[in-house]
């Protein structure tokens, strides 16, 4: 199976007291920057999915990873390439001058060329939380999708059982291939996914794997192609528009109350919740 | 973000994989490791599979390949995140107890000894020091002598980090006359009889590490075991001293690094007379003497690493760094835990933690005064 996914690297929220706002926009310089977890899981499970777990230095099939993003968000790509993807495509841009639907329609069109047979995603990246990219892309491409994705189970790998996590469970979907599919959390839990190479009893360790030093050099010999966003749409107009950017409140110090009665009393008289 | 000069992009990667590690694995546990004083066994294997743990250690004899840089790198991270500077110490023991066997040993010894214990399945440790002389490691008492095709082996060993729990230990023991020359390395298995763990030793800091007492009594161990030649183990024991004291410099940066983070978001947070800490000079001035401090001991650990891996062993300079960095790193623990005030002297902020685990550093591995010594003897005077 071919699989494509995004990644993007996102501002360290350990870092949050570094971030300089200004009314016109938000100051990224001298911010660390990490992988947006989500999109680190969707790259954990297209691993899973091409592999056979009791051997997992040969992909039995192909992972590439995109991001959208600047000269420096290689390293989150090179990164993914360290843990078992097989290339990375850079479509160079800057996150001011992007939003959901401009990602959805590049991707679209850099998928023409690329020809995977599942596209997986973050269900969303965790600055923004926009949550549009992998609806829109689905709508754009034609094809099924399936969002929040909690478990998927390859059959055959020509159609894909997914579990969507919803405010009441689970909802088990059905999608053939090609589709796109966005993933939560507990898509990298240890049995969550299921591929067809890999023994169905199979526990993997919680969590995204870790690449060994042998690998993060091995992944610098791993092709690392850059693209122009204007050669993936005429267009870069966005729908988004952004009028003016502040800081949240500054949360005020909390008080620690002695009883239960107190507390009720304090709802009441000074929070007026109650 | 603090790093050495010699870093790259892959020791950035490497970076970022040691602090998932222990973001997932050490941090959540920190403090209950600390104060039951050991952390679970199975955290050997976890580390292992993720490659962190045959850093520095070639891949032909099952390492993650590297060099001394990238486990300066690694362990830095490990610390800053995982804030359990015992169960980073304890992880790492193989460090000072493979070198020996992967220098001296046979292809059969490294398959025994080097490869279960890279792969997380087998606790290895360092026994060097004697109850009777820590320093003087030229005048060692406990005795191997050949019997056949073995050796029996009588003394003790003393402040052995693994040592409870070690399955693999490599013993420095005297098979030939008196001073350096008859000097042997020794591997010592677990279950052998007449060895045995007799004190549990209870310290001022690195409580997540234990540390023992080790008794031979008429303890047979094969002939097969012997690292290299008979009274070659000196020159063994000297060799790997520039590795371990660059790591034990690399210790101190991070344990401090991770004491000045700390006391820097505290200065922020905290208010007193009206105005965070940091609005006062008297704490803004303490904090950068605190980051200059740590910014020059990284700068020479740095160097001797950067050395080491040029193949330009230097021990002067990995003693001078080793002082270096101890006395930055006891320093700014100190300050961490005054800038801290009474929360600094409380077993809930990990300076208070940091500041007993850096105590260690002067005397582990060499102690300060030592460390002149070999600096005088270079210099010539």
């Amino acid at each position: 199976m071919k699989i494509l996914v995004s990644l993007k690297r996102v501002a360290d929220p350990d870092n949050a007291n570094k971030i300089k706002v200004t009314p016109q926009k938000i100051e990224t310089t001298g911010l660390e920057f990490k992988p947006n977890p989500f999109d680190e899981y969707a790259v954990e499970t297209a691993l899973r999915l091409t592999e056979n777990a009791a051997n997992t230095k040969q992909r039995l099939g192909e992972v590439t990873v995109v991001t959208f993003g600047p000269k420096e968000a290689e390293s989150t790509l090179r990164a993914a390439l360290a843990t078992g993807a097989d290339k990375a495509i850079r479509v160079d841009a800057t996150d001011d001058a992007l939003d959901g639907d401009l990602v959805a329609r590049a991707l679209a069109k850099l998928i023409e060329t690329e020809k995977p047979d599942l596209v997986l995603l973050g269900k969303q990246e965790v600055e923004g939380d926009a949550n549009q990219v992998a609806q829109l892309l689905a709508e754009y491409l034609g094809w099924p999708q399936a969002t929040f994705a909690g478990s998927i189970k390859s059959e055959g790998d020509t159609a894909l059982l997914v579990g969507r996590e919803i405010d009441g469970g689970t909802m088990n979907l059905r999608v053939t291939l090609p589709a796109v599919v966005s993933v939560d959390l507990r898509i990298v839990a240890p049995r969550s996914v299921q591929s067809v190479h890999t023994k169905a009893d199979h526990a993997y360790p919680e969590g995204v794997r870790f690449a060994a030093l042998m690998a993060i050099m091995a992944a610098k010999k791993k092709s690392l192609t850059e693209v122009k966003l204007t050669d993936l749409t005429g267009d870069v107009g966005l729908k988004i528009k952004y009028t003016g950017f502040e800081p949240p409140p500054a949360r005020k110090a909390g008080v620690k109350v002695k009883s239960v009665s107190e507390l009720v009393e304090k709802l009441k008289t000074e929070a007026k919740v109650l | 973000m603090a790093t050495y000069l010699f870093e790259t992009a892959e020791h950035a990667a490497l970076r970022a994989q040691a602090r998932a590690f222990a973001t997932r694995s050490v941090r959540p546990h920190a403090r209950a490791w600390e104060e039951a004083g050991e952390f679970p066994r199975a955290l050997y294997a976890q580390i292992a599979a993720s490659g962190l743990l045959g850093l520095g250690y070639r891949e032909a004899i099952g390492g993650s390949g590297g060099d001394v840089t990238h486990v300066l790198a690694a362990s830095e991270e490990l610390v800053l995140e995982g804030h359990s500077v015992g169960t980073v110490v304890g992880l790492g023991s193989h460090g000072i107890a493979l070198p020996p066997i992967v220098a001296l040993g046979t292809g059969e010894q490294i398959e025994r000894f080097v490869r279960p214990v890279l792969r997380g399945e087998k606790i290895a440790a360092l026994a060097v020091t004697e109850p009777g002389g820590g320093s003087d490691v030229a005048s060692l008492r406990t005795r191997a002598v050949r019997d056949g095709d073995d050796y029996v082996v009588d003394g003790a060993k003393t402040f052995i980090t693994s040592g409870v729990r070690a399955d693999v230990v490599t013993v420095a023991v005297r098979t030939g006359g008196p001073g350096h020359g008859g000097v042997s390395m020794l591997v010592i298995e677990r279950g052998t009889p007449g060895f045995s763990v007799s004190k549990r030793l209870e310290k001022m800091g690195w409580w997540a590490s234990d540390t023992a007492e080790l008794t031979f009594e008429e303890c047979r161990v094969p002939a097969a075991n012997l690292l290299g030649d008979e009274g070659s183990g000196f020159v063994a024991i000297m060799a790997n001293f520039v590795t371990e004291r660059v790591y034990l410099a690399g210790q101190c940066v991070a344990i401090a690094e991770l004491a000045y983070r700390e006391s820097v978001q505290y200065a922020r947070d905290r208010h007193a007379f009206g105005k965070p800490l940091s609005g006062f000079q008297v704490t803004r001035h303490k904090l950068a003497d605190m980051a200059t401090r740590i910014a020059a001991a990284r700068a020479l650990t740095g160097e001797v690493a950067s050395r080491l891996v040029a193949a330009d062993a230097r021990p002067e300079l990995a003693a001078m760094a080793k002082n270096t960095a101890t006395d930055a790193c006891s320093w700014v623990v100190d300050q961490a835990v005054q800038i801290h005030g009474g929360y600094g002297y409380m077993r809930d902020f990990v300076v208070e933690r940091l500041f007993r685990d850096a105590r260690l550093y002067p005397i582990g591995g060499g102690t300060r005064e030592i460390m002149n010594e070999v600096i005088s003897k270079t210099e010539g005077y």
